[in-house]
């Protein structure tokens, strides 16, 4: 008795500074259930919340629940839509979520979204509603223009960070650089490399000399040598670097400037940009090279062969390397001699349009196994993978977390015994025990699906394209895989077996995607009706496009009533595309006319 | 032997230059396979599947226009001409065909002719050879490739002139 109100009683205060020591997401989310008490607590403090699908809650609700926000991430559209298979206004409205935001969280300094569409209203308010407001990060969101931007410096008095990652900005011109405050700026954080037009390089290179704690500055590609130059002499501190477009001729002053400025960087860690860079400008970073612990080469087509040798073996501290195919098996095979401390590898294919000669293979991705047997992230375009070659990899590298493999050419087998990839990347799950995500291709029947199922336990995402014969292989995963929280799947032959084979497991995750499968309409509803927290959407591309073309190209945004085109009586129609998630707030009240919430 | 009568461009005891050799293309066509590499399957550019390879738009589109502007990007090559004190350098991007080219380099040039007005006609009564060095480092005789292919492939501009005379000049007169 005498413990039990001890408890009781025991302050708040005390409660909420040892909530203040979980840092970890789903650790508060926890605390928060054991009981009314201290899930009051825990939301009255909560400080930061992640919303991984921003149809999963209702804006309002959120912002209610958590009054004292200061950082809120979001993310909306599947992930399938950054290759192009989620409709254009599909949804993933950043403004219902700002605006509630601005209604109960006044605190706000933080906001990081990916794959949301942004008004500039929206950023307008956004720049208005937060006196503290601090970061932006932006991250594959469309919708908004410099205009949005500009809004944004100007009112955000104590702005520290603005990151634009890859997003589609429309270009209103260059004015907006000039909204930051004419006096000393608080920037520490500019990432302005995904914007296509022109900047005003005046106004840049005075913005750079305002903001005395600029550690990360990320140009994009209109900025010339000159100015890159000019900047790098005013920030010798900075940390993080991305270039605009790196082409100078010799001897030029703009590229004596470039090659002493660089020479004064000490702190520097981190490489980016590298755009039409001429193989004397790669000379000028040589010096800088011994201390770099990120490097990406990504949009660098320009940086290949000798080139990129002769960079990328000064690199020695490296961990992170983002590059394109085009550096070649010979290319790895230098980063794997030079870069022991390799973490992450991304290879990125140079050539989308023709069918170039095949440029990385499995030898280079063995190379660098064999090398750096720290890399615990892997994404790798190859045109072809064998068995034994990931079976090598997975016994080098047993501490894989991200491995995702793309074998262009899809159902592709091993061209050594032409065989399925099964036996491969069922090594990789066998071996690697802290698999969290895992994207595979090739040819592929259920047994590949048997081992992830088997072995697979930590796995939290698995994406699958081209892959198994019959509805057993999702079973498996289904079955197996505890932990899982996202699987998309396209162009696979499961049906409505697969798809209603363990349907409380799709309230345990956060989404489901198939398309181009073997489900029908009457396998979705069958889900539907089983599972009333669950969303289950089916996107109808072609009905939609026949309403476009009735209402004369105008898609309009209206509430979903489309029962007539549901409940017509043919549910044996195949369904294209199924988005399937967890939910507390509801069917979607923005689905366009394209989307049915069953 | 065979050499003496051999059909050449150029004036009979000029440098000997190397026809340009049967290379296979580094980029080549979708539709030919080549030799070396015969278990290399290339899918046609034409079965191309909705959101496949899983490159994130972004990039894509990125890469289309870096293609281009690398396509835009000047060309900068050296010539020398054998007896002129100092070289020249031409941007190869700014003509379209090798007849703009010779055009340019006689432009260029033409103040270090021996005095005599050198003219284009597309005929092979030239006092000089034009002749480039390619990525293999050989002397290749200008205008035997495509126009594309020599742009690909050409490091270098070399103008040769015979001094000791041009006894076919003559006898065509």
């Amino acid at each position: 008795m005498k413990v039990q109100s001890a408890m009781f009683y025991f302050p708040e205060e005390v409660i909420e500074h040892i909530f203040s020591f979980l840092t970890h997401h789903p650790d508060r989310n926890t605390v928060s259930t054991v009981c009314k008490a201290w899930y009051k607590i825990e939301r009255l403090s909560r400080r930061e919340v992640f919303v991984g699908n921003c149809y999963a809650i209702r804006p309002d609700r959120a912002a209610a629940r958590f009054p004292g926000l200061r950082s809120l991430t979001l993310k909306g559209k599947p992930h399938f839509a950054d290759f192009d298979l989620v409709p254009p206004d599909w949804g993933g409205l950043a403004g219902p979520w700002i605006e509630a935001m601005a209604r109960s969280c006044p605190n706000l300094e933080e906001l990081r979204m990916k794959r949301m569409v942004v008004s500039d209203e929206s950023l307008e308010l956004l720049a208005h509603a937060f006196p503290n407001f601090k970061a932006l990060v932006l991250v594959s969101c469309e919708g908004f223009s410099t205009d949005g931007l500009a809004a944004v410096a100007r009112s955000c008095k104590s702005l520290r960070e603005l990151d634009l990652q890859e997003n589609e900005i429309e270009d209103r011109g260059p004015r907006w650089l000039n909204s930051f405050p004419d006096m000393c700026t608080s920037l520490v954080s500019l990432n302005f490399a995904c914007l296509k037009g022109e900047v005003n390089l005046k106004s840049l290179e005075r913005l750079v000399c305002r903001s005395p704690n600029l550690k990360c500055l990320r140009l994009n590609r209109a900025v010339p040598v000159e100015t890159l130059a000019k900047i790098m002499n005013q920030c010798p501190n900075l940390e993080d670097l991305g270039t605009g477009s790196l082409l100078a001729d010799q001897f030029s002053e703009a590229y004596v400037s470039l090659i002493s400025a660089l020479q004064k960087c000490k702190k520097l860690r981190c490489l980016s940009g590298f755009w039409d860079a001429s193989p004397l400008c790669l000379l000028a970073v040589y010096p800088i090279c011994a201390n770099l612990t990120g490097l990406n080469l990504s949009y660098a087509p320009t940086v290949q062969g000798q080139d990129f040798i002769n960079l990328i073996q000064h690199c020695v501290k490296l961990l992170r390397l983002w590059v394109l195919d085009s550096v070649g098996d010979k290319g790895l095979a230098v980063v794997a001699s030079a870069c022991k401390e390799l973490q992450e590898l991304r290879v990125f294919p140079s050539d989308l349009f023709a069918a170039g000669p095949a440029t990385v293979t499995e030898e280079g991705l063995v190379a660098i196994s064999t090398g750096c047997p720290k890399l615990n992230s892997l994404l790798y375009f190859c045109h072809s993978m064998t068995n034994s070659a990931l079976i090598t990899v997975s016994k080098n590298c047993p501490n894989f977390t991200r491995f995702r493999l793309c074998i262009l050419e899809p159902r592709k087998p091993d061209p050594a015994t032409n065989e399925p990839l099964d036996e491969g990347f069922g090594a990789v799950v066998k071996t690697c025990k802290n698999l969290r995500r895992f994207s595979i291709s090739g040819l592929l029947t259920d047994q590949v699906f048997y081992y992830i199922g088997k072995y697979a336990k930590a796995l939290e995402m698995l994406s699958i394209a081209f892959a198994g014969d019959t509805d057993q292989g999702m079973t498996y995963v289904l079955n197996g895989c505890k932990n899982l929280r996202k699987l998309e799947i396209r162009d696979c032959p499961f049906g409505d077996g697969a798809l209603l084979a363990d349907v409380t497991k799709y309230e345990t995750m956060r989404s489901l995607w198939m398309s181009s499968c073997d489900i029908s309409l009457r396998g979705c509803k069958a889900l539907a009706t089983k599972m009333p927290s669950l969303n289950v959407e089916i996107i109808n591309e072609w009905e939609a496009e026949m309403e476009e073309n009735l209402n004369n190209g105008v898609a309009e945004v209206i509430s979903n009533n489309n029962n007539k085109h549901i409940n017509n009586g043919n549910d044996e129609r195949k369904v294209e595309k199924l988005y399937v998630y967890r939910t507390v707030g509801g069917p979607r009240t923005d689905a366009p006319d394209f989307v049915w919430t069953l | 032997m065979d050499n003496d009568t051999e059909l050449r461009l150029g004036l009979p005891g000029s440098v000997e230059v190397k026809k340009p050799r049967e290379t296979p293309q580094k980029r080549s066509s979708p539709d030919c396979i080549s030799v070396e590499d015969d278990n290399l399957d290339r899918p046609s550019p034409k079965a191309q599947i909705v959101g496949w390879p899983p490159v994130r738009s972004y990039m894509k589109n990125n890469f289309y226009s870096m293609k281009n502007k690398a396509d835009m990007a000047g060309k900068y090559v050296k010539v020398s001409m054998d007896g002129a004190p100092y070289l020249r350098k031409v941007d190869l991007k700014n003509y379209k065909e090798y007849k703009e080219l010779r055009e340019a380099l006689e432009n260029l040039f033409g103040c270090f002719s021996l005095g005599e007005i050198l003219r284009m006609d597309g005929k092979y009564t030239m006092e000089y050879t034009i002749a480039y060095e390619d990525k293999d480092g050989d002397l290749m005789l200008l205008g035997d490739v495509p126009w594309e292919i020599f742009l690909s492939s050409c490091k270098k501009l070399r103008i040769m002139t015979d001094a000791l005379g041009n006894k076919d000049r003559e006898d065509s007169k």
